[in-house]
């Protein structure tokens, strides 16, 4: 208890951390998953490669080195001086996002066919038929899958620790270099995440229940 | 469905094409750094060493010493990439200690990598048996492994780019972004007095990521001992440049099991025998002297 | 389903869309150009760069760490599956401490950052090789997800089948494994496998433990090589990440190979209907309320 008690800043701070780089990273992930999942799906064939290209690539690579990428290589593609924290968003974004558009896509095939050709033969366009019918009804079946993506990445901002981010990682690792059990330091980590976990899921099964409509 | 394939395929190839050019060039790949300079001296071998201590018994059981070493401080301890030697004067001192504790330095001694924020833990569960890899002697982690030494005094300094005129000191980095180690003494050094230096901090997990970042630009200065500053400015004299003014004390020492004063002892005199006898000036000079800092005398050892 | 949510393009939509295809094909070009040309201005795609590949030294050292990468993936890998087999028995069983056990196991270690949990194993047990406390780590995180994913296909297998089995006098250790196991595996391989992409992909978290795996060597190589005055970064990067994403997809390859096999062969086995697959874009549907292939734990 004491591991808790004497150190509570530095518990909050990477409490707070772990937080809003989930929050920032999964607003940001869950945009560019539903657009590239819309690339995916359009009648542009650019586009469509490009999508497949995207979720490919960034499926299949490991974190850590999309991070050393952010941190490394992109300030010499673009400019110097972003601070750690947008540089570990847009990594954790960006490989987020490829799950959640692998997600979306499979959300939309679930939706009926007949819905998108009775909404083709009203005459909608494309981009009618996607934001107007079909998405709405594919959020149902994306929420399941969804809240194990969010969970991921509320996992996956450890990593975020080691790239100069104040997180529940790096509150871990001071502690231990103070000399504390590690023990006993990784069961209030521990608990710290389980409580975002539980909430996340918890906050999922409620939109189930609120969406969920018998098809 | 088919592109997935044809990208699968093609990534395949690529890895196979990898694998089957293995019948590439020889030697290795990288700006020749090796001009001509003094040679790193050779150590005699003692036989018949008796020391009442438990790590060092299960090392002769085992018939190779495990070093910790850095690999990404050039000059000081540093891997070879293609070779795989490490070399630098942290090396040369672990060769020294090693001979004296009768094990061939070129033979008999197995390296380990360990990186800064693990320290601690390798050498207090045993994982090598010394660990000499610039680690600063500090009552914080005196409660949890032994030192022997110092052997060397470094001091905190910075790093900054060439063509960098603003940072002349810790005082002029004031509103700065200052990269260093997680974890590191440099580091909280410059959080902890924060009103003093008013310096932002960013915390990365390995040396050569704080250079590649002060290279890029995304930081303006790096901060930890001078000793492997001096190291990065000489591997690139056109980018960096040290400031050159120390603001603490690091003495360097060599980390051992707590508990172990046999040990302890023992690497002490292996440290002093070679400081008398010439050797630790002449490995200096074939290694740290290189990167453009002259010889001071090393510090007093501390025998409590 | 792709192609139901436009129409088949008249005179006018095939011109606009090839404007739309030509500009923002153009667009992407654009941006792969200012790409390449930014980082040839930093002298990480010259020549020399390219050159480290060919030398025999670089190519072992990316060996070593394609097999080291290989080797923790391996133990890791049937571990874990062997882990989530005894998991979501446990889970199942009727004993409620054994079920209570399994329960919160497979919720600590699936809540907690894997990244923690192996430097946790790492320094707080007498593991001294990092690979073992690396592959052990993978175990218990991948294990607690396999559990998961077994547990699904176990209760997929239809009850009459446990039923008839029963029936015919076996006992409940003999239906588990002759009859709802090796369909719950069978059932739920392709899923299984895109755990296990998961499971390689992480092998290169061991860096924060120093076991040097593949992306670890790769970085390692690049920060003490210097060319012309700069790391060969891009150059080894790619390679390295050419490498992941090729054994990722043969892995997922792999899975998708397996499920239209399974597919074909009528072995009488209903549970192959629980994963309605036409093509493999279909496999990913979630009406049954199973997570998705790829929404699995999202790793």
């Amino acid at each position: 208890m004491n591991v808790l008690l004497d150190n509570l800043p530095l518990f909050r701070e990477g409490f707070i951390g772990t937080l809003s780089l989930t929050a920032a990273s999964a607003l940001i992930a869950l945009v560019l998953g539903v657009v590239i999942a819309g690339c995916r799906v359009s009648p542009i064939p650019p586009l469509r490669w490009f999508g497949a290209a995207w979720v490919t690539l960034l499926r299949n690579t490991p974190l850590v080195l999309l991070f050393v990428v952010a941190f490394f290589i992109l300030p010499k593609v673009l400019f110097p001086g972003m601070s750690p924290y947008v540089l570990a968003v847009l990594a954790l974004s960006f490989y987020t996002s490829s799950f959640v558009c692998e997600a979306v896509r499979s959300g939309i095939n679930t939706v009926d066919v007949g819905q998108a050709e009775a909404a083709r033969s009203l005459g909608m366009t494309f981009t009618q038929t996607l934001s107007l019918i079909v998405l709405p009804q594919a959020t149902r079946t994306v929420i399941a899958p969804m809240s194990s993506i969010m969970i991921a990445l509320t996992k996956n901002s450890a990593i975020a620790g080691a790239f100069s981010n104040a997180e529940l990682f790096g509150t871990q690792k001071d502690l231990s270099d103070m000399g504390y059990n590690i023990l006993f330091v990784f069961f209030w980590i521990a608990v710290a995440f389980l409580i975002i976990t539980f909430s996340i899921s918890g906050l999922f099964r409620l939109l189930e229940r609120k969406l969920g409509v018998a098809r | 469905m088919r592109l997935r394939k044809t990208s699968a395929a093609l990534a395949a190839s690529v890895a196979v094409v990898l694998a089957l050019t293995a019948c590439g060039k020889e030697g290795s790949a990288g700006d020749d750094n090796d001009e001509e300079g003094p040679e790193v001296p050779t150590y005699t071998v003692a036989d018949d060493v008796d020391v009442d201590s438990p790590v060092l018994k299960a090392a002769q059981k085992r018939g190779k010493l495990i070093v910790g070493s850095k690999a990404d401080q050039p000059y000081l301890g540093f891997q070879d990439p293609s070779s795989k030697k490490y070399e630098g004067f942290d090396v040369e001192i672990a060769k020294m200690i090693a001979a004296d504790l009768g094990f061939d330095p070129e033979k008999d001694i197995q390296w380990k990598t360990i990186d800064s924020s693990i320290r601690e833990t390798a050498v207090s569960k045993g994982q090598v048996d010394l660990m000499i890899g610039t680690y600063t002697i500090n009552d914080e982690r005196k409660k949890q492994v032994a030192f022997a030494g110092p052997y060397y005094m470094a001091g905190q300094d910075l790093l900054v780019r060439k063509d960098d005129d603003a940072i002349k000191g810790p005082d002029s980095i004031k509103g700065k972004t200052v990269c260093s180690i997680k974890g590191s003494t440099p580091l909280r050094n410059i959080t902890e007095n924060k009103s003093e230096y008013g310096a932002k901090t960013i915390e990365l997990g390995k040396y050569t990521d704080c250079v590649k970042q002060l290279v890029d630009g995304q930081v303006d200065a790096m901060t930890t001992d001078d000793a492997i500053l001096k190291g990065y400015a000489a591997q690139r004299p056109d980018d960096l440049k040290v400031v050159g003014e120390t603001f603490s004390d690091e003495p360097y020492g060599v980390g051992i099991k707590l508990g172990d004063k046999a040990l302890k002892d023992a690497v002490s005199d292996a440290i002093e025998a070679h400081i008398e006898n010439g050797d630790y000036k002449k490995a200096y000079e074939a290694t740290l002297g290189r990167s453009g800092s002259e010889f001071v005398d090393p510090p007093k050892l501390d025998r409590s | 389903m792709s192609s139901v949510l436009y129409d088949v393009p008249g005179p006018r939509a095939k011109a606009r869309n090839l404007i739309l295809s030509v500009v923002g094909g153009i667009a992407l070009l654009g941006v792969g150009a200012f790409i390449v040309f930014r980082l040839a201005r930093t002298g990480q795609l010259a020549p020399e760069m390219w050159e480290i590949l060919q030398y025999t030294s670089t190519q072992e050292r990316i060996f070593e760490g394609l097999v080291a990468t290989l080797k923790a993936f391996f133990f890791a890998g049937i571990f874990s599956v062997v882990l989530g087999v005894l998991l979501a028995v446990a889970r199942l069983s009727d004993h409620l401490p054994i079920r209570w056990f399994a329960t919160a196991f497979i919720e600590l270690f699936r809540a907690v950052p894997l990244l923690i949990t192996i430097f946790v194993f790492w320094q707080g047990f007498l593991i001294n090789d990092p690979m073992w406390a690396l592959v052990l780590g993978l175990t218990v995180y991948n294990g607690s997800v396999q559990a998961e994913v077994l547990r699904a296909g176990i209760l997929s297998v239809p009850k009459g089948q446990v039923e008839a089995a029963y029936a015919i006098g076996m006992r409940k250790s003999q239906v588990m494994l002759t009859v709802q196991i090796p369909q719950a595996v069978r059932a739920m391989m392709p899923t299984i496998i895109s755990q296990l992409v998961v499971t390689l992909k992480d092998t290169s978290l061991g860096y924060i433990i120093v076991y040097e795996e593949l992306l670890y060597v790769a970085r390692q190589f690049s920060d003490n090589t210097l060319i012309n005055g700069a790391n060969p970064e891009v150059v080894l990067l790619g390679a390295v990440g050419a490498l992941y994403v090729g054994i990722c997809l043969l892995l997922s390859w792999f899975a998708t190979w397996l499920e239209k096999r399974g597919r074909r062969a009528k072995t009488g086995i209903k549970v192959a209907d629980a994963e309605p697959v036409a093509e493999p874009d279909k496999a990913l549907d979630g009406k049954d309320g199973k997570d998705g292939k790829d929404g699995k734990d999202g790793k």
